[in-house]
């Protein structure tokens, strides 16, 4: 995963709530066996409508999605995050997440950063308004800019580390070999293995 | 205090902990299909890892394998091919397309024993809150934590708050588990769970028969918990005692007496408590496009207008897409679509239940009627009781085993506009094929709509 400190640019005003991940990324798109080409698929069946906030050019090159509570409902493919992340986005900011997409998000580099209605519903005010209004995410001092609004928002101590310094999460937890195995042989003996029955 | 069931649960396996840090759990059971796998194996080939316990983890194919005799099609059969490689190449039991003992993978785990009371479960799909039916902590998750599980039997995270839903009382004759999911979420609503672990409790769950408490425990998802759990009791114990993974002999009782430790514990407090009255639950009906956007069968489709303000925007949208008017009595609407199945009603209950209704009658010319068993057992099982016969004459197609018209990603799509009663677990825009309308309901006013024609119950069939 690539470090992220600081993601700044303009925001689209997707401003919808219970926004779940086949709406992301359609069933059909989960056929491929890679990590890409899942940008053409992002919001699919909504971008057939041309007054699709996605499809307006003034939005374009936006880094930030704006949207609604309960983003990232349902399903719990990862391909939801890549989708975005391939189409140029790098934080959601929502009143509030579903709780695999936030950790798949995580784990993507893609940042979910969670802040009130009523804020929320300022900044897509202000990217209505303008959309070429500037708003910036700084993970590092845990704060969202925006003219004339300066949220925090929180974020775990581990959570922020991982994102700053790009950690590979594998990698990190085989440095805790030795307690795995030790919890290994304390485990059980009737529980199951999938041997032959 | 006390502790929880999922506390409990959690606490057994935490492998590390450390301030500031998610917990490190142990997994002992890592369920597999070929959707949301591939690039979890291909890491690991990039990184030259094995797979930590290979005989902790099972693989199937599930979600886009066809249920007829087609062969499926080439990019689906790619992702089968893929999976059938990946279990070969690191060592993994598969049941593959064809296999007697394949399956959707939240069927098959519990049907073959393996999903035990007390146990870590997690998968690549949402809908692994089924497994809490067993009182297992099971969870869905995304494929760079697949990768994580495959790669270390572990998985980090934080821990879940408790909540605690009470449903008690005798539940009228006509409303099954569905019912009471359906009338759950309704209440808590899609993110009402978020973050936290459901513990279903009450005298109307200990009541259910374990295929009841799937159902249930399937779509704790559908309201946004992390996972949904019921206390392991007798039944759960009759149910799993002689499956093919269960312990036997010495290692049974053994196992009995552990899981019966597991209770929560009398003073346990829960974050949140809900309680549900049974007896006043009627078949539900979902009329949008998200599992909380339901009424009962005796209602109307609601003004939108009507509902609170911040559910009136989606209310809007959800009406629009599905094409249904205000005040439309739910029984006058008509389907062209009735698809029993999925992760959430796709055992030998459901089907009995569906072809109780269908015995002796015919499917409204005009509708496709599809019936999917959860599994090639559940199937087999279904056609030695003559259920196939039944749902034959009545005008279904009878299937094999998979995900099918659950989220369409075989060949079982909804063509755009259709309109369907399922039995499934999500009625989100596009989810049975783009433009499809799905409505969600139990399997026996899934069976009675299909012989209706229109939304109805087995009681007004003549």
């Amino acid at each position: 995963m690539e470090a992220v400190r600081r993601i700044a640019g303009r925001a689209l005003p997707l401003a919808r709530a219970d926004v779940d991940t086949d709406q992301i990324i359609p069933s059909h798109w989960l056929k491929r066996l890679e990590r890409t080409g899942y940008a053409e698929g992002l919001f699919e069946a909504w971008r057939r409508d041309p007054a699709f906030v996605l499809n307006d050019d003034r939005y374009r090159g936006a880094v930030i999605l704006l949207a609604g509570a309960n983003f990232g409902c349902g399903s719990s493919r990862e391909h939801a995050v890549w989708a975005l992340l391939e189409s140029g986005f790098r934080a959601v900011i929502a009143p509030s997440f579903a709780d695999i997409f936030r950790n798949n998000a995580l784990k993507n580099g893609l940042v979910p950063v969670e802040l009130d209605e009523t804020t929320t519903g300022r900044l897509v005010a202000l990217v209505r308004a303008d959309p070429a209004t500037e708003i910036a995410v700084d993970i590092e001092r845990r704060i969202v800019e925006a003219p004339g609004v300066r949220p925090s928002f929180e974020i775990d101590d581990f959570a922020r580390t991982r994102l700053l310094e790009g950690l590979d999460d594998i990698a990190l937890t085989l440095r805790y070999e030795v307690d795995v195995a030790a919890y290994e042989r304390k485990r059980p003996e009737w529980l199951p293995r999938v041997i032959a029955p | 205090m006390g502790s929880a069931l999922s506390e409990k649960i959690w606490e057994r396996h935490v492998v590390r902990r450390a301030a500031g840090e998610p917990d490190l759990l142990y997994v002992d059971l890592h369920l597999v299909h070929e959707v949301t796998s591939p690039q979890a194996f291909e890491g690991l080939r990039l990184a030259r890892r094995p797979v930590r316990r290979p005989e902790l983890t099972l693989a199937t194919m599930d979600h886009n394998v066809p249920t007829n005799d087609e062969p499926p099609e080439p990019i689906s059969a790619k992702q089968i091919e893929a999976m059938a490689r990946n279990a070969r190449e690191f060592g993994i039991r598969c049941f593959p397309m064809g296999s007697p003992e394949q399956g959707i993978v939240h069927v098959i785990s519990p049907q073959l024993g393996l999903t035990q009371p007390g146990m870590t479960i997690v998968c690549g799909d949402s809908h692994t809150s089924t497994h809490g039916a067993l009182g297992a902590l099971a969870w869905g998750i995304g494929t760079s934590e697949i990768e994580h599980v495959l790669a270390t039997q572990t998985i980090a995270q934080t821990k879940p708050g408790t909540m605690a839903v009470i449903v008690d009382g005798a539940l009228p004759a006509d409303c099954a588990a569905k019912d009471v999911i359906l009338a759950i979420i309704a209440r808590i609503g899609t993110s009402g769970g978020v973050g936290k672990v459901i513990e279903y409790r009450g005298s109307t769950i200990r009541a259910l028969a374990m295929e009841g408490r799937l159902t249930i425990s399937n779509m704790s998802i559908e309201a946004g918990a992390r996972a949904g759990i019921v206390g392991p009791d007798n039944i759960t114990f009759a149910w799993l005692e002689g499956r093919p993974y269960a312990p036997k002999g010495q290692h049974w009782e053994k196992a009995l007496d552990d899981w019966r430790s597991l209770a929560t514990d009398p003073d346990a407090r829960f974050d949140r408590e809900v309680k549900i009255d049974a007896r006043r639950l009627r078949p539900y009906v979902t009329w949008g496009t998200n599992p909380a956007q339901s009424v009962t069968i005796e209602d109307r489709v609601p003004e939108p207008d009507a509902l609170p303000a911040d559910a009136r925007d989606s209310a809007r949208r959800a009406l629009a897409y599905q094409d249904l008017r205000p005040g439309t009595p739910v029984r006058d609407i008509a389907v062209d679509a009735v698809f029993i199945g999925s992760c959430s009603n796709a055992r030998l209950d459901d089907l009995r239940a569906a072809a109780d209704v269908l015995q002796g009658r015919h499917v409204k010319p005009g509708i496709r009627a599809l019936a999917v068993p959860g599994s090639m057992r559940v199937k087999a099982d279904a056609e030695r009781m003559g259920l196939d016969r039944v749902f034959i004459d009545a005008g279904f197609e009878w299937r094999d085993a998979g995900c099918s018209m659950c989220l369409g990603m075989n060949p079982d799509i909804l063509r755009p506009g259709e309109r369907c009663a399922s039995t499934s677990n999500r009625n989100f825009e596009g989810r049975q094929g783009p433009g499809g309308r799905t409505h969600l309901v139990s399997p026996a006013v899934a069976a009675a709509t299909a012989i209706a024609g229109h939304f109805a119950l087995p009681s007004d069939l003549r």
